[in-house]
């Protein structure tokens, strides 16, 4: 019979590859799931995986996506390095658009050169605002990180719509719930001519090198590494647990408003009720897949965006329902739950052992 | 305000309060045994869903409650697997759950967003209801929220009154002892977590064939996530659970309220309400961190080495 | 096994004719994943018959008890139950056959009372048989001297009530073979005495004892015959009577028991750590209160501190450490300087080391390599404007590694790779590798084999010569008397008068740690703590 038996030291060779075989297992799942559903398993794949890499205008949208699935997953990758559950990414993102734009708003006739940076400043301070509260709550008060996030996500929904419906709305859109559209000065410039993808994913990838640097060279990576592996040691090591916590979260928070503003100051170009499609929770699968490391995240965060991409192709191309991207999402953290376990224990077949009767 | 209007408005917080009843009434038996399943929204949704296409296809409301538990037990089985058998961490199972619920609710639903079935229809109970203003707010409700009182004093009597409720507390403050005297940890672990996805089935089927007949994606709204926020609130007590679910439904139907006496409030702001609440519960009842490390189960979120001795 | 003979004041145990022994362990062979803990192990038990297991940690006493218990399954071996072959998969069949087991680490909940906790132990079955499980309770508190009252909720009770709480549930599920992990090393020694007697006589009434020890005097006490074991192997089945504790020793370890022994006690100069009127509440809802602590710690000297667990030693050494920095600044002065409510980087700093109790998840973080252990607690000198030098750090770590004869594959080896004397070694060298003017230690030799504690102990002893202020906490007092020069007890929170080795002796100590110098008449002074 097959024994299930602890290693002696994790596994390094699972290490990396539980991430190629959860998705592996995924795409397994998806075509058994397609079959059943009438549909051409092996078109479905090219879609969702290949088909958004074909040409520079599906790249080019790819890395629009890409840019805040990255910023995110590089805040949370930090936070939960930390052992700090922060799922307020999404909140976070939609706040930093909320503020953005509001500053965004205050130059549609303008031409100003500081317009842009101010709005990006503006949106940065958002999403560290939304951070700092449930922070502020948890250190004072106590409260449950992961409970307190996300109902500031919930808040931060309401509160863009009702920006969005109200103080915000364009006062010649003819009541639609949009804001007025940005002016050239406050938008990012683009990459190139084709498609929309902008220079958000440069600062994303700059991000996401300079975090890698800081969680593996620097003491303040150092006391957070430790602070998420054995919260006993640093406190017996003497890390301030307050500072780090500030720091980490406020850096997440900064990161998400970051994105939140780029979406805006970016493709979209006005404030919209419908920025995000939920990229503050994928961020969450992506910092995972990248095992919590900002530069698996880079990864990790591209084969999110193709996977998005591709569900935009499938459901137009192949008529499946958009929300098989969400699916995938959550089999995918699923199956990559199930194979880190193999990380600590190994299947056998019956010892060999000279030890047995 | 006249009495009239009170009345409707506690009938209507009852009503709304009932989905978050139920599902904290199964997070709490989960918790006691000292799991933690933040996995509630993805087994509401679930439950919602595949009860809703059982009633729409059969025609029948009671298929698509059976077919809801079913549904929710069927996804715990999952996060169960994944944590008691691999030792996966609890809080990022629980999160894949509730993404993996998301997605597959939306994606199996899909063709049916927006239409509607039959659902059940209040059942007035002869002479209770007669009782003037309590009778009309407790005994005027459909099967389910009798339902939910009943259960909800069944869930009360069994972890405080029989040997199930003994066993259940043991190994949610210490598995390790627990095993070492015998007791299935395991065994126990499965059931409560089980227990737990059955209720969120329900809740999920309560919403999508009686609260508002259809299915809508995401219908759910966080309940889940306000419900574990209420099983701390309740301080792991099924009476104070009974009080926060009510209290919750009242914040959540505010724009009536405040419509009635006249007052107009943006309804995005007033949908705000629920979520700002639980945040200002959380806040008081977590304060008092003593309380909580002595009211919580102690094993609450760490995993169960049975290799590991005491 | 066992002749008719006189054990002091103990009755004779009389063989019965033509009965098979209660327990006989056939060649029992148990093997993990990089050691084999039991090695054909043969041993066999008679009715009433005390039966020590001797053995120094790491020994692979645990592992044989667990699996005659049923915890674990052996790889090869036979157990026989009074002469027939039995598989015991589970506590649940051990208990069904009569085994009942007292862990050294209490297998009670807290949340519930005494007769709640005895009652989930008993099967339907069992429990139907007794009509009130309070009263059964009370008969055979009563019958044993054991005191135990059925309706207390066990975070209320002392250790040693604990303990008697874990017997009593023994008794109720009539228990024909009861066996004992490390009993005493929780009691004072007065409640030794009551242990004892209780153990004579269940044995009279013929209930077999195993009893897992590694204090010798207790051994030759009370035990009719002992199992030695040495690196998993049996090296000798012995009467201890007919033994010294000496000659025991050195079965159990061989030479080095004479190594460790017999050191000179100093005496202390300046005072480099004062605590006065340390007052504070605990942070834990079942934790102990420090009540008016005053003492002086003086550079060049071991002040060793004795006492039961949970009486306070962990709440005064985060008090000290700064892990807990509620205290008033005057409260603890090091040298001369208040550091009470300094946090614990910060007396570090200071030239404060503390080694704690939990070595994994503690005093190393288990998955991190040795050398990210080291930056742990030493940072000076290998941080420059933030950025760490791991290249220093790693050939420092090395050479902690040589210097301490860490056994390990290197300074990249995890921290929960290595042994726990190995660790533990680790840890030592490492905080005094930071020439430290005080150094902490909590238990430093639990659960360490002998030739890792022997190192351990020299090392503390080097450090107080170089003329370091050395506390030392520990729940051994043999250890305690071995390396202290003056020492004091812990009782409930308050500290005893602090004396000089050569002027007390192991039951003064013990009366000490029972709480016998508290003054009931007068109020612990309660202060506000600084914020």
């Amino acid at each position: 019979m097959i024994q299930v038996t602890p290693r002696i030291e994790p596994s390094k060779l699972m290490t990396f590859a539980s991430p190629l075989l959860a998705i592996f297992l995924t795409l397994i799942f998806g075509s058994i799931l397609f079959s059943l559903l009438d549909k051409d398993p092996l078109e479905a794949m090219h879609l969702l995986l290949i088909a958004p890499l074909s040409d520079a205008y599906n790249i080019s949208e790819m890395l629009v996506k890409m840019g805040p699935l990255l910023l995110c997953a590089v805040g949370l990758s930090l936070c939960y390095r930390a052992n700090l559950w922060n799922i307020g990414a999404e909140g976070q993102l939609l706040i930093g658009a909320l503020g953005g734009s509001a500053m965004a708003l205050q130059f549609v006739d303008s031409d100003v050169w500081y317009a842009l940076p101010l709005t990006l400043v503006a949106g940065i301070i958002s999403g560290m605002i939304w951070a700092a509260i449930p922070t502020l709550l948890k250190l004072k008060f106590n409260s449950n990180l992961i409970l307190t996030t996300i109902m500031f996500n919930y808040i931060a929904l309401y509160l863009l719509l009702w920006g969005v419906h109200g103080p915000l709305r364009d006062p010649e859109g003819f009541g639609f719930p949009e804001s007025a559209i940005f002016s050239d000065a406050t938008l990012l410039p683009l990459l190139s001519e084709d498609g929309r993808a902008h220079i958000g994913i440069i600062f994303a990838i700059l991000l996401s090198l300079f975090a890698a640097f800081v969680l593996a060279k620097s003491h303040l990576g150092f006391q957070i590494r430790v602070f998420g592996a054995d919260e006993a040691a640093a406190k017996y090591a003497g890390f301030n647990r307050t500072k780090l916590t500030w720091a980490v979260m406020l850096f997440a928070g900064a990161l998400a408003g970051l994105a939140g503003v780029s979406e805006v100051a970016g493709p979209i170009g006005q404030l919209v009720p419908g920025i995000s499609p939920g990229y503050g929770y994928s961020a969450i699968i992506v910092a995972y897949l990248g095992r919590l490391h900002p530069l698996g995240a880079l990864l990790s965060a591209t084969f999110m965006a193709v996977l998005y991409m591709g569900g935009d192709l499938a459901q137009i191309e192949m008529g499946i329902p958009i929300a098989v991207v969400g699916m995938f999402q959550g089999v995918l953290l699923f199956f990559l739950l199930a194979c880190d376990f193999f990380i600590h224990y190994r299947l056998t077949l019956p010892s060999n052992s000279q030890y047995q009767n | 305000m006249d009495i009239d209007f009170i009345t409707q408005i506690l009938f209507a917080a009852i009503k709304t309060g009932t989905p978050l009843l139920l599902i904290a009434l199964g997070e709490v038996i989960c918790e006691k045994s000292g799991v933690l399943n933040l996995g509630q929204e993805g087994m509401m949704l679930m439950g919602a869903v595949v009860g809703f296409l059982a009633a729409y296809t059969t025609g029948s409301a009671g298929f698509g409650i059976i077919g809801a538990i079913l549904m929710g037990m069927i996804m715990s089985l999952i996060f169960a697997f994944l944590v008691l058998h691999l030792g996966a961490n609890q809080v990022a199972t629980g999160l894949a759950l509730t993404i993996f619920g998301t997605g597959l609710s939306a994606f199996v639903g899909a063709d049916v967003v927006g239409q509607t079935v039959q659902g059940f229809q209040p059942i007035i109970i002869p002479l209770l209801s007669d009782i003037p203003i309590v009778g009309k707010i407790l005994f005027t409700h459909d099967l389910l929220v009798y339902l939910s009182f009943a259960l909800a004093g069944l869930v009360a009597y069994v972890a405080n009154h029989t040997r199930t409720g003994l066993v259940l507390k043991a190994v949610g403050e210490n598995p390790n002892a627990a095993n070492a005297i015998g007791i299935r940890v395991l065994r126990v672990r499965y059931c409560a977590i089980m227990f737990g996805g059955a209720m969120a089935g329900l809740s999920g089927a309560y919403m999508s064939l009686v609260y508002t007949p259809m299915w809508v994606e995401n219908m759910s709204s966080g309940r889940g996530w306000i419900a574990l926020a209420l099983v701390v609130f309740a301080s792991w007590r099924v009476g104070n659970i009974m009080l926060g679910a009510y209290l919750f439904g009242l914040a959540s139907i505010m724009h009536l309220v405040l419509q009635g006496m006249g007052w107009s409030i943006s309804p995005n702001l007033l949908a705000m309400l629920p979520y700002v609440a639980t945040v200002f519960v959380m806040v008081i009842i977590s304060a008092d961190q003593f309380k909580e490390k002595l009211l919580a189960p102690k094993s609450l979120g760490k995993p169960f080495d049975p290799r590991q001795m005491a | 096994m066992i002749e008719n003979r006189c054990l002091d004041d103990k009755k004779p145990v009389d063989k019965p004719n033509n009965t098979r022994p209660r327990l006989t362990l056939k060649n029992i062979t148990k093997e993990y994943p990089g050691c084999l803990a039991n090695d054909k192990i043969n041993m066999s038990l008679e009715n009433g018959e005390i039966h020590a297991l001797l053995g120094e940690n790491g020994a692979g006493k645990s592992t044989l008890v667990k699996t005659i218990y049923g915890v674990v399954s052996p790889n090869a071996g036979e157990l026989l139950w009074e002469g027939h072959t039995v598989k015991i998969n589970n506590p649940a069949q051990a208990r069904d056959l009569g085994i009942g087991m007292v862990f050294q680490h209490f297998s009670l909940f807290e949340t519930l009372t005494v007769s709640q906790n005895i009652e989930l132990c008993l099967s339907k079955v069992q429990l139907a048989a007794i009509p009130s499980l309070a009263l059964r309770i009370s008969e055979l508190s009563e019958q044993y001297g054991l005191n135990v009252d059925p309706n207390k909720y066990v975070h209320s009770l002392s250790i040693g009530e604990r303990q008697r709480v874990e017997i009593m549930r023994c008794l109720v599920q009539s228990v024909k073979l009861l066996i004992l992990d490390e009993p005493t090393s929780v009691l004072t020694p007065q409640e030794v005495a009551g242990l004892f007697i209780v153990l004579n006589q269940l044995s009279k009434e013929g209930c077999s004892i195993l009893f897992i020890s590694h204090k010798l005097h207790e051994v030759t006490e009370i035990c009719h015959s002992a199992t030695i074991l040495r690196a998993g192997k049996v090296v000798q089945t012995c009467n201890p009577n007919q033994e010294t504790p000496a000659s025991l020793a050195k079965m159990m370890v061989g030479d080095l028991a004479d190594q460790d022994a017999g050191y000179a006690k100093k005496i202390g100069h300046d005072i480099s750590l004062k605590v006065t009127a340390l007052n504070l509440e605990s942070a834990q809802p079942f934790g102990t209160h420090l009540k008016d602590i005053n003492f002086d710690l003086l550079a060049g000297e071991i002040l060793g501190i004795a006492g039961v667990a949970g009486n306070g030693q962990e709440e005064l050494m985060s008090a000290i450490s700064g892990e807990d920095d509620r205290a008033k600044p005057q409260m603890i002065e090091l040298n001369h300087l208040p550091i009470g409510n300094l946090g614990a980087g910060k007396r570090r700093q200071l030239g404060m080391a503390y080694v704690p109790e939990e070595r994994l998840g503690r005093g190393a973080v288990p998955d991190m390599s040795l050398s990210e252990n080291t930056l742990l607690t030493h940072s000076k000198g290998f941080i420059k404007h933030g950025i760490v030098d791991w290249k220093g750090l790693k050939t420092y770590a090395s050479k902690l590694i040589s210097d301490y004869k860490v056994k390990c594959h290197g300074e990249f080896s995890e921290a929960q790779s290595l042994s726990g004397g190995n660790l533990q070694k680790f840890i030592m060298g490492r905080e005094i590798g930071q020439a430290p003017k005080v150094l902490i230690c909590a238990h430093p030799t639990w659960g360490v084999d002998v030739g890792a504690a022997l190192a351990i102990h020299q090392a503390l002893l080097s450090l107080r010569d170089q003329g370091a202020a050395i506390l030392l906490v520990s729940e051994d007092i043999d250890e305690l008397f071995l390396l202290a020069d003056r020492m004091a007890a812990v009782c409930d929170g308050y500290l005893s008068p602090v004396v000089r080795c050569e002027d007390t002796n192991i039951d003064q100590i013990g009366q000490w740690m029972a709480g016998t110098f508290i003054d009931n008449t007068s109020e612990p002074v309660t202060q506000e703590m600084s914020s």
